[in-house]
C-alpha cells in the first residue's frame, strides 16, 4: 500500500463520511429538537436518489434535477410533518418507531410501483466528469471531490445557521425549553415544520448527489439509515458537531475496513460503535 | 449520644459555575431528627441527593457507619440502610398502595430472584409492607391504586415505601409539602415516633412542624451552612434571624 | 379474581383448545400457516417481556431469532436431522449468551439510544452471516430433514409430519405463555414492572436495576431463540433475512398490534399480523396489486400507531378495569 493509494482511500472515506453527515444531521436535529426518532429518514435519502434519476433524465441536467428535487423534498417534508409527525411529538418513542417503520414500508412499495425494482445509474455531469491524476497510474474522480466540497459547504452553512442566526437561536431554544420559546411568542409549530423539512431536504439532497456514484437501488434508504443511527449514537444524540465527527469516523472505518478486512467490512462500524458504547454510553458529544 | 450514624465532611456540589452545596459538614444520630431549613435554592434538595447517591459530590465525603460512601450508587446506598423520600411525589402510580409497599420491601430480601413463586407469597415481604402501611397510616387504603389517592395520601405512601425498605437513616425531603393541617399533624407525629429508632434528616418549610420534632437544626443559605445547633440556640442566632427567619415571625412560634 | 379477568381466562383457554383440534381439519396449508403464527406468537411474547414489561424498546430482536436458526443449521450435518435434545438447548443457550454479552453494552444506554443500538447490533449479526461464508452467505443453509422426538425406542413426535410439528409448536407456545405468566407474577416480574414504570425510584429503593434488566434481556433473547429454532425447522432453511431488521420491525408490530404489557396481546398480535400479511399478499383477494402488499401493511402499521395505541387487547379490556399488577398479567 503506497501513499497515493492511502490518499485515495482517505478521500473516499471523507466523501462517504460527509455524505453520511448530511443524512445523520437531519436525523439528529429532528431528534434533538422535536424528540422524534424517525426510522423513515433513510427513505428520504432514497427518494432523493430516485428523484435525481428521474429528473435528470427529464431535464438532461443533474444540476437542474437537484434544484427541482430539493424543492420537492421540502414540500414532502412539510406535508409529512403536518399530516403525520405532528401527531407524534407527545407520544412515546414506541409509537414513533412504529409509525415511521410503517412509513418505510409505504415508501419502499411506492418506489417499487413508480420506479420498479431495478438498479439504475445516473450520469455524472459532463462538467465534472474527469479525473485528477495523482501518479502515473492512479487518478481521482473530480465528482467525488465536488461531493466532499458541497457537503463541507453545507456543514459550514448549518453551523452558521444554528449558531449565528435568529432562526438558529430559536431552534436551540426550542431544543432546551419549549414553554419558554412559546411564551416569547415564537411560533414553535412553524420552527418544527421548518426543521423537519430541512432534515428531509438534507437527506434527499445527499441521495441526489450520491446517485451518480452509488447508483440508485431498492433498500438504499434502509442501508443508509442504520449507518446513520450508528453515527448518531457515536456522535451523541442532538449534537450536529458530534454527527460530523462521527460521520467522518464511520466513513473512514468503513472505507478502510473494506480494504483491510474485506470479509468483515460490514461489521467494522458496529464494532466501532460497541467500543464507543463501552467508553462513553452517551456518545462523544452529549449535546450541541 | 454516641457516634453519628451518618456524617458529611466538606460536602460540595457544583453545577457549572453554580455551587449548589458548599462545604457542608453535618451529623445524623439515631434517635434524633435533624432538620435542615433554608430558603428555596439554598441547596437542601441537592444535599439530599448527595446523601442518597442520586448525585455524586464534586468534593467532600459522606460517611455512613464509618464507611466512606464515595463511588456508591443510589441503590447500593439504599441497601446499606439510607432511605429517602422525594420532594416531588415519586411513587408507582398504576400500582396499589400495598403493591407499592411490597415492591419497596422486596428490595431487601433475597427472594427477588425466585422467579417461579408468586410475589404475594412471601410472608416476610408482606409483613414489612403491611407494617410500613400501618406506620404511615395507610392501612385503610391498602388496595387503592396509588394514582387515585389524595395528594396527602400520596405523600404518606412516599414515606411508607421508604419505611418498607427498613432504613436506619431517613432522608425526608419536604414530606409536608402541599398537605393540609390535619394530614401534616399525622405525618409530624409519625416522624416523632420514627425518630426513636431512626436517624432522620428532615427538610421542611413548615416551621411549626420543624420546631416540634427537631432535636438539631441546620440553616442553609446559598449552599452553605449558616448556623447549626440546638433549635432554640439557632432560633436565637441573630445571623439566622437576619438572613432567613425574618425577625418577629420566629419569636412567635 | 375479577369477572372480566375470569371471562378472559376462559376465552383464552377455549381458543387454545380450539387450536389443538385444528389440524383435524385436514388442511396442510392452514396447519402450516398456524404453526408459523404460533412460532411468531412465541417470538412476540419474548419481545413483550422487554417492551411491555420492562420498558425496553428493542428494534433488534430478530438477532436472537436468526442466531438460533443459524445455530441449528450449522450444528446439523447436511442430509441429517438435527438432534433435538442437543440442538435446542444449544441454540437457546447460544442466544442467552449472545444476549448476555450484547446486553452489557446495550443496557448501558436507554431510551432512544437503546432503540438504535439494539438495531445496530442486530445489523452487525446480519452482516456477519451475509458477508462471510460462515452461514452460506446470502444464500443461507438448508435443513433438509426435521428431527424426530424419541424416548428410548418409541417415537413420540416426528416433526417432518406437519401435524406433529403443529402440536410440538402448540406445546411450546403454551409452555412459554405459562412460563412468562409465572415469571411475571414473581417478585422478579414485579421488579421489572417497577423498572418500566419508574426506574429511578426503583434504584432509590435499593434495586440494582441493571441486573434485573440484564436478566430480562437474557431471558427474552433465549425465548426469541426458541422461536427462531422452531422457525428454522419449519421453513427448512435459514438465510440472513431471518435476522434482518424487517423481522425486528414486524415482531415489534405484532406486540403493539396485539397489545403490549399483556401476554395474550402479542399472541393475538401475531395472529392478526400474519393473517393481515396473508390477506394483503393474496392474489385471489387483491389481484396483481398483491405484489405490493407492503404498501397496505405499511398503511395498517401507521393507522395502528395513530389510532390503536393499546392494541387489540386494549379493545378487549374493559374500561375502568383495575390497572394494577395483579390484573395485568393475563
Amino acid at each position: 500500500m503506497d501513499i497515493s493509494f492511502i490518499l485515495i482511500q482517505l478521500l473516499n472515506g471523507l466523501q462517504y463520511g460527509l455524505l453520511l453527515f448530511l443524512v445523520a444531521s437531519g436525523l439528529t436535529l429532528v431528534f434533538g429538537i422535536m424528540g422524534i426518532i424517525n426510522l423513515a429518514h433513510g427513505s428520504f435519502y432514497m427518494v432523493g436518489a430516485y428523484l435525481a434519476f428521474s429528473l435528470s433524465a427529464m431535464t438532461g441536467s443533474l444540476l437542474l434535477a437537484v434544484l427541482l428535487g430539493v424543492v420537492l423534498s421540502v414540500v414532502l417534508g412539510i406535508v409529512l410533518e403536518r399530516l403525520l409527525f405532528r401527531h407524534l411529538y407527545q407520544r412515546d418513542h414506541l409509537y414513533q418507531v412504529l409509525l415511521t417503520y410503517g412509513l418505510i414500508l409505504v415508501f419502499e412499495e411506492l418506489r417499487s410501483i413508480i420506479w420498479g425494482d431495478d438498479v439504475h445509474g445516473v450520469a455524472i455531469p459532463a462538467l465534472l466528469n474527469f479525473s485528477l491524476p495523482l501518479t502515473d497510474t492512479l487518478s481521482y474522480p473530480v465528482y467525488r471531490l465536488a461531493i466532499s466540497g458541497v457537503c463541507l459547504a453545507l456543514a459550514l452553512g448549518m453551523y452558521v445557521l444554528i449558531q449565528k442566526t435568529r432562526l438558529g437561536m430559536m431552534i436551540r431554544a426550542g431544543a432546551s425549553n419549549r414553554e419558554m420559546v412559546q411564551s416569547l411568542g415564537i411560533n414553535i409549530k412553524l420552527i418544527y415544520t421548518l426543521v423537519f423539512a430541512l432534515g428531509v431536504a438534507l437527506a434527499a439532497f445527499a441521495g441526489m448527489i450520491a446517485a451518480p456514484v452509488s447508483s440508485v437501488f431498492p433498500n438504499m434508504g434502509a442501508q443508509v439509515l442504520i449507518i446513520c443511527f450508528v453515527v448518531v449514537v457515536i456522535g451523541g444524540i442532538g449534537s450536529v458537531r458530534g454527527a460530523l465527527l462521527a460521520a467522518i469516523l464511520i466513513g473512514m472505518a468503513d472505507t478502510f475496513g473494506k480494504v483491510l478486512v474485506p470479509e468483515f467490512a460490514g461489521m467494522t462500524i458496529y464494532v466501532l460503535m460497541a467500543l464507543v458504547l463501552l467508553w462513553r454510553p452517551e456518545g462523544l458529544f452529549k449535546r450541541a | 449520644m454516641g457516634d453519628p450514624i451518618l456524617r458529611t465532611e466538606g460536602l460540595t456540589k457544583r453545577f457549572g459555575g453554580l455551587t449548589a452545596v458548599d462545604r457542608v459538614s453535618l451529623e445524623l444520630y439515631v434517635g434524633q431528627v435533624h432538620a435542615v431549613i433554608g430558603p428555596n435554592g439554598a441547596g437542601k434538595s441537592t444535599l439530599t441527593n448527595l446523601l442518597s447517591g442520586d448525585l455524586p459530590p464534586t468534593s467532600g465525603s459522606v460517611w455512613y457507619r464509618g464507611r466512606d460512601l464515595a463511588g456508591l450508587k443510589s441503590d447500593e446506598i439504599s441497601r446499606l440502610g439510607v432511605g429517602r423520600s422525594y420532594q416531588k411525589t415519586n411513587i408507582f402510580l398504576p400500582f396499589t398502595v400495598f403493591e407499592n409497599c411490597r415492591l419497596a420491601a422486596q428490595s431487601r430480601t433475597p427472594h427477588a430472584w425466585r422467579i417461579f413463586r408468586r410475589a404475594e407469597g412471601f410472608a416476610d415481604i408482606n409483613r414489612l409492607a403491611e407494617e410500613a402501611m400501618e406506620a404511615a397510616g395507610l392501612a385503610a387504603r391498602r388496595d387503592r391504586v396509588a394514582a387515585t389517592l389524595s395528594h396527602g395520601e400520596q405523600r404518606q405512601l412516599e414515606i411508607a415505601m421508604c419505611l418498607a425498605t427498613r432504613p436506619r437513616v431517613l432522608l425526608l425531603d419536604e414530606p409536608l409539602a402541599g398537605m393540609g393541617p390535619h394530614e401534616s399533624l399525622r405525618i409530624v407525629e409519625l416522624i416523632g415516633r420514627l425518630a426513636a429508632d431512626h436517624a432522620i434528616m428532615l427538610i421542611e418549610h413548615d416551621m411549626e412542624a420543624v420546631f416540634s420534632v427537631a432535636g438539631h437544626l441546620t440553616v442553609m443559605v446559598n449552599g452553605e451552612v449558616l448556623e447549626s445547633g440546638e433549635p432554640e440556640a439557632v432560633r436565637a442566632s441573630p445571623a439566622v434571624q437576619m438572613a432567613y427567619l425574618g425577625g418577629e415571625e420566629l419569636l412567635d412560634v | 379474581m375479577q369477572q372480566s379477568t375470569r371471562a378472559l381466562t376462559l376465552t383464552l383457554a377455549a381458543a387454545a383448545l380450539l387450536l389443538l383440534a385444528f389440524p383435524f381439519a385436514e388442511s396442510k396449508f392452514y396447519t402450516q400457516l398456524l404453526s408459523k403464527i404460533m412460532i411468531m406468537a412465541i417470538f412476540a411474547m419474548s419481545l413483550d417481556l422487554l417492551v411491555g414489561y420492562t420498558g425496553l424498546i428493542s428494534l433488534g430482536h430478530a438477532a436472537f431469532f436468526g442466531l438460533a436458526g443459524y445455530a441449528v443449521a450449522l450444528m446439523t450435518p447436511q442430509y441429517e436431522a438435527p438432534d433435538l435434545w442437543t440442538s435446542l438447548p444449544a441454540a437457546v443457550g447460544l442466544c442467552a449468551a449472545f444476549a448476555l454479552v450484547t446486553g452489557f453494552l446495550v443496557l448501558r444506554t436507554s431510551g432512544v439510544y437503546f432503540i438504535m443500538v439494539t438495531l445496530a447490533f442486530a445489523q452487525m449479526l446480519f452482516f456477519l452471516f451475509h458477508d462471510t461464508k460462515l452461514g452460506g452467505g446470502s444464500d443461507g443453509i438448508y435443513i433438509y430433514i426435521k428431527p424426530e422426538i424419541r424416548l428410548g425406542e418409541t417415537s413420540l413426535l416426528n416433526l417432518d409430519d406437519a401435524r406433529h410439528f403443529y402440536y410440538f409448536v402448540w406445546i411450546m407456545m403454551i409452555a412459554v405463555y405459562g412460563f412468562l405468566r409465572t415469571v411475571l407474577r414473581s417478585t422478579f416480574g414485579h421488579a421489572l414492572l417497577g423498572i418500566k414504570t419508574n426506574e429511578h425510584r426503583m434504584r432509590a429503593l435499593g434495586f440494582a436495576t441493571f441486573r434485573y434488566k440484564l436478566a430480562a434481556y437474557v431471558l427474552s433473547g433465549a425465548l426469541a431463540g426458541l422461536a427462531g429454532y422452531l422457525a428454522a425447522l419449519q421453513f427448512g432453511f435459514v438465510n440472513p433475512e431471518i435476522l434482518s431488521w424487517h423481522q425486528s420491525g414486524a415482531v415489534l408490530m405484532m406486540v403493539i398490534l396485539g397489545g403490549m404489557g399483556t401476554l395474550f396481546g402479542p399472541v393475538i398480535g401475531a395472529f392478526a399480523f400474519v393473517l393481515l400479511q396473508e390477506m394483503f399478499s393474496n392474489q385471489a383477494v387483491l389481484g396483481a396489486f398483491a405484489k405490493h402488499w407492503q404498501l397496505l401493511m405499511g398503511a395498517a402499521v401507521i393507522l395502528v400507531a395513530l389510532y390503536l395505541p393499546g392494541g387489540l387487547a386494549g379493545l378487549l379490556a374493559r374500561p375502568g378495569r383495575k390497572k394494577a399488577i395483579e390484573a395485568d398479567d393475563g
